[in-house]
């Protein structure tokens, strides 16, 4: 009897190592398609394909109901989303499947600060989506078509919204530090320059209403400045030149005097206290492109509702956008492309703006009724739709480079931020460029 | 080995007080090589099964732990960056004569320390205080245990998120109290003794219980009549604590200060989600980044890998060094006792 139960009991010992080891392997071979995170694709129920979306933020597709539009036209397609809330966190991870090839999502979204790294050096992994049916250049802003397309003419992501930027302003603020609050008026009156932003903005704080400054954030003027240059922080041939090239040098050395002049508020942008002086009416202008009015309408009191109004800017820059890739190694590449070109068609961009304030790249969209007849409750009857629109088709093409989010994010938060903390401009530029060639160093 | 009577041959006497055990030249040929095998394979048993038992954990520990130390030792030899992990190119030891001169490094470096220093000590003193109280006869002592553990039970996203909240500069209700007493708002996030201090407050919420859990364990096993003794001694309370208490306690102590020593040099969670710019740089002037922090922003943030590895190699040096002065330090506590 004995001999019998030790037998058992060495089959069940060898059993369990078994099947413990072929755990282990099983965990090293492959994360991204059963495992995990959920995030299967490959039929679904009832012999339905499911396209999965990799995307950060919220995009709004699903707000907007396009997947079950989508869904609704494609009965044999389900779609399902897995949405990372910050791109810092989706980025690298995005990075990471690709080099890896594994834990990848049919279709995968890519921030604008990260499509030029992505065109550089994962262009091999992703589909050119050029190719597809439907899709045409000549239906996306020339500049945002440029950024997702390789030297050799591969397009690898197409364009959902871009973020054509104006000036948002607090009229009421405005009229009580006795500026004009027409905005027409507003617009011409920094028309064309920066300094002539800073001037009205010395102007208004010299009347100012108590506890109140003409801007939010440093990083919130840095941004708008650069944002406009045609050449920032790479030159065409991919070289690093932001310590060199003027024009980075007069917008931060510009925003340091507004913040030393105290025209702006020593916050930084999305942090809750940032929230705050939002909600409690702290500033008079910013710097925004369509989805921040989004932003504005969930951070602030009801009653500030059509107090603000919206100018164009001294020079329009782009801020923000996105893009759908497609990465070759997925099970239904060719259904997935599909819908990334539905998905990024101007008629779907319009729905896309009504709902979720995300503004198209397609200019087939800016004369659909959707972004004509755009209002916003924060900004009343002003046309925002046309006055975005404008913005955008003034945008210059903008040379992009792998590392612009690292640079634009210390020159603002290991730069600009420190003079309202009472440092010089000149050791803020000390702080943030040794911090950025630190960081870009291999 | 015991007599196996289920195969050995039958007692050749019947009636017996005790069976009989044949001779073993009795044992027919083929029965003794039956026997031969069984005891071979019970040897091989002994000697392989407990290697057989112990292997799942080397295994997983070959896997996640001995593979990736070599390879980031490898990678941390090369100029590797994370857009393209398998394209290396070498580097000698270029990514660690660089950490010399790299004042991130030892801004981190010193960070770390600091901010290991201001969580453990007043951490682990508490711990003691907390102890101590709770080792006292009380009412639902077991809701204030399970209470002391709480903490520990959060989720450290969740707990730095409400201080962030906490510590707010403008709208903080740390500072909102420290108004209401006269004191002027302190910017949490930019100082770099307040935000440090801050981080720390974070450690030492979490941990504080925790340790106080573990002495209250070691304090429950010091037998009564040392305290009875020290009574009749004319001891007080203050004096048993220091006489009868401190004492016996010693391994525990050691025990927490090398795994706070050990968390503390690790410290990452926290410095994280307390940036209110969700940023990895640990404050706008890298007040409150600390390596593992440090560490991150390079192989993550930066997508420098051979850096990263570097930085985690030195890193591991370090815990060595820590790891024998504490050895070195319980050994002349243990040889002076």
């Amino acid at each position: 009897m004995r001999a019998r139960t030790r037998i058992a009991r060495k089959t069940m010992v060898l059993a369990a190592v078994a099947a413990l080891g072929s755990g282990l392997l099983a965990g090293c071979a492959d994360d991204g398609d059963d495992g995990g995170d959920g995030s299967s694709s490959g039929e679904g129920g009832g012999g339905k394909t499911t396209i999965t979306l990799g995307l950060f933020g919220t995009q709004g597709f699903k707000e907007a109901g396009l997947y079950a539009e989508y869904e609704k036209l494609n009965p044999k397609i389900k779609i399902a989303e897995n949405v990372v809330e910050r791109n810092e966190n989706y980025y690298p991870a995005l990075v990471n499947h690709l080099t890896t090839n594994s834990g990848l999502q049919d279709i995968q979204a890519v921030e604008v600060g990260n499509i030029a790294e992505v065109v550089n050096t994962q262009a091999a992994k992703l589909m050119d989506l050029s190719k597809v049916s439907g899709v045409q250049s000549s239906n996306w802003l020339d500049w945002k078509w440029k950024q997702a397309t390789t030297k050799d003419g591969q397009t690898i992501g197409l364009g959902t919204d871009v973020g054509p930027m104006a000036i948002c302003y607090r009229k009421d603020l405005f009229e009580q530090a006795g500026l004009p609050s027409d905005r027409e008026e507003v617009g011409k009156s920094w028309a064309g320059s920066w300094e002539k932003f800073v001037e009205v903005g010395k102007t208004y704080q010299g009347k100012a209403p108590k506890g109140t400054t003409f801007l939010d954030s440093p990083g919130g003027l840095l941004n708008a400045i650069v944002s406009g240059e045609s050449e920032k922080f790479y030159d065409a041939s991919g070289e690093v030149i932001y310590k060199t090239n003027p024009a980075i040098k007069k917008a931060f050395d510009l925003t340091a005097q507004a913040a030393e002049d105290g025209l702006i508020g020593n916050q930084t942008q999305f942090q809750p206290a940032w929230d705050t002086t939002i909600a409690n009416s702290k500033f008079a202008a910013m710097s925004c492109p369509p989805w921040m009015l989004g932003y504005i309408k969930g951070k602030s009191k009801p009653e500030a509702a059509g107090k603000w109004d919206v100018a164009t800017s001294p020079k329009p820059g782009n801020w923000g956008g996105t893009f759908l890739a497609v990465p070759k190694s997925g099970k239904n590449t060719e259904e997935a492309a599909k819908l990334a070109a539905w998905l990024t068609a101007p008629e779907q961009q319009a729905k896309l703006f009504a709902k979720q304030g995300s503004f198209p790249s397609a200019p087939a969209a800016y004369s659909l009724p959707q972004v004509t007849g755009a209002k916003n409750t924060m900004t009343g009857d002003a046309p925002i739709g046309t006055i975005f629109a404008d913005a955008a088709k003034q945008i210059p093409a903008q040379v992009i480079g792998p590392k612009d989010q690292i640079i634009q994010q210390g020159l603002t938060d290991n730069g600009v931020i420190l003079v309202t903390q009472g440092k010089s401009a000149k050791e803020a530029w000390e702080t943030a460029t040794k911090t950025i060639d630190n960081n870009l160093e291999k | 080995m015991t007599t196996r009577h289920d195969t050995a041959a039958p007692p050749d006497k019947e009636g017996g007080a005790a069976p009989g055990r044949p001779p073993a030249d009795a044992v027919p040929e083929v029965d003794k090589r039956r026997r031969a095998r069984l005891s071979r394979r019970w040897q091989r048993d002994m000697r392989w099964s407990p290697y057989a038992f112990v292997s799942p954990f080397f295994l997983l520990f070959l896997a996640f732990g001995l593979f990736p130390l070599i390879y980031t030792g490898w990678a941390s030899l090369h100029t590797v960056e994370m857009t393209a992990p398998t394209d290396m190119e070498w580097a000698g030891l270029r990514n660690y004569t660089r950490i010399f001169e790299d004042d991130f490094f030892w801004n981190a470096a010193k960070n770390t320390l600091t901010i290991g220093i201001i969580s453990t000590v007043p951490q682990l003193l508490m711990a003691m205080g907390i102890a101590h109280i709770l080792n006292y006869k009380l009412r639902g002592s077991t809701f204030y245990r399970v209470m002391m553990l709480a903490p520990y039970a959060t989720s450290i996203a969740a707990a730095s998120l409400v201080f962030v909240l906490l510590f707010g500069r403008d709208y903080g209700m740390i500072n909102w109290a420290l108004n209401a007493v006269g004191i002027d708002n302190i910017d949490w996030q930019n100082d770099k003794w307040a935000s440090q201090f801050a981080v720390s407050s974070i450690v030492i919420w979490r941990w504080t219980g925790y340790n106080a859990l573990i002495y209250l364990a070691a304090m429950q096993a010091i037998p009564q009549d040392l305290y009875e003794s020290a009574a009749l001694d004319g001891a007080n309370r203050w004096q048993q604590f220091i006489h009868v208490t401190l004492p016996s306690l010693r391994p525990t102590i050691l025990f927490t200060v090398v795994v706070s020593t050990i968390g503390a040099s690790q410290l990452f969670g926290e410095p994280l989600l307390f940036d209110a710019n969700k940023g990895t740089s640990g404050g706008s002037q890298h007040q409150f980044q600390t390596l593992g922090l440090y560490l991150y922003e390079q192989g993550w943030v930066n997508q420098h890998l051979g850096r990263a590895s570097a930085i985690a190699w030195t890193m591991f040096l370090i815990l060595i060094v820590v790891g024998i002065i504490n050895y070195v330090i319980s050994r002349r506590l243990r040889a002076s006792s």
